[in-house]
């Protein structure tokens, strides 16, 4: 399977989902034009990923910002991977966010609260 | 404009300044390349005025949203009254207490009710009633065309905590001037 790797720019976040090296990972900043737009290709790369997922998928979440268009998409990327984490593979996500940020950390609790997959949040910086 | 009302807006301007610093003033095209512009010299002034984390990251973020709002849902067809045809007004203040990010654009007047009554209940809602607002949305609701959730007005209430302003002014009988200020503050 073809690896995802986007370079982050201002307003779109880095995205590196590389299923033969087992790395899976969002950062920086995430508030584009056309979040639609920017997504689909991440989220059809899932849909394959899911059918034949590795025997454990590290997931990171290390965003500084994102809008609220996002936030929605970000919802759709956990319930994918929560699909995986059903299908009995081993599944752990990391919500990465600066120790400073107490709205970053709510809002890995908050997703946590939502979706039936435990959700790690790693404080950093 | 009549002499007499230009001294008065000149005599009001003065007034306000002397009360709040003007950060940004921008009235025209509300495109993604100029949202960034102003995103990026908003952040640096915050920046070298040493504003507190908090406060930098909240001001940054009622600014996408409003400022996304705007280039996504102005009406811009319009284009028979040329002072108002696709455009935004964008004001950024600042005082001891607080940042106030305000926009201005121009709507259809049939969408008044629907907004308002949108705007007094997320107004009305404290932080709890606003997280489990935030959380069916978020579940519920499908991105439309525009890539919009639903969710910046309810975002922008509970994470500054305060409440949303707002006016319309008529402009014809087909539109009104939104105008809609969120305050950030700084103590």
């Amino acid at each position: 399977m073809d690896p995802i790797i986007i370079s982050a720019t201002e307003d779109t976040p880095g995205i590196r989902l590389d299923a033969a090296n087992n790395i899976f990972e969002i950062s920086g900043r995430s508030l584009p034009e056309d979040v639609v737009k920017f997504y689909r290709p991440i989220l059809d790369w899932l849909d394959t990923y899911a059918q034949s997922p590795n025997e454990h998928t590290v997931f990171d979440f290390k965003l500084s910002y994102f809008n609220t268009a996002s936030s929605k998409i970000i919802l759709d990327i956990l319930m994918k991977l929560e699909g995986i984490h059903n299908d009995g593979k081993k599944l752990t996500i990391k919500w990465h966010y600066p120790s400073d940020d107490e709205d970053m950390m709510e809002a890995g609790e908050e997703y946590a609260d939502i979706v039936d997959v435990p959700i790690e949040l790693v404080e950093y910086g | 404009m009549e002499k007499k009302s230009f001294v008065e807006f000149i005599l009001d301007f003065y007034r306000y300044m002397r009360e709040y610093e003007i950060s940004l003033v921008y009235e025209g095209e509300i495109t993604q390349p100029i949202i960034k512009a102003f995103l990026s010299l908003t952040e640096t002034k915050m920046m070298q005025q040493e504003e507190p984390g908090a406060v930098q990251r909240k001001v940054f973020h009622v600014m996408v949203e409003c400022l996304q709002n705007v280039s996504k849902y102005s009406d811009s067809s319009i284009e028979q009254n040329y002072l108002y045809a696709g455009m935004g007004v964008f004001i950024v203040t600042r005082s001891a207490k607080e940042y106030c990010i305000t926009t201005g654009n121009s709507m259809e007047k049939g969408k008044i009710d629907e907004l308002k009554k949108t705007l007094e209940y997320i107004n009305s809602l404290d932080k709890e009633a606003l997280n489990e607002l935030y959380k069916k949305q978020i579940k519920e609701s499908q991105l439309h065309e525009k890539g919009g959730a639903g969710l910046g007005f309810i975002d922008i209430k509970r994470k500054t905590g305060n409440n949303l302003s707002y006016e319309f002014m008529a402009i014809d009988d087909e539109f009104t001037f939104f105008i809609l200020t969120s305050s950030v503050s700084r103590i």
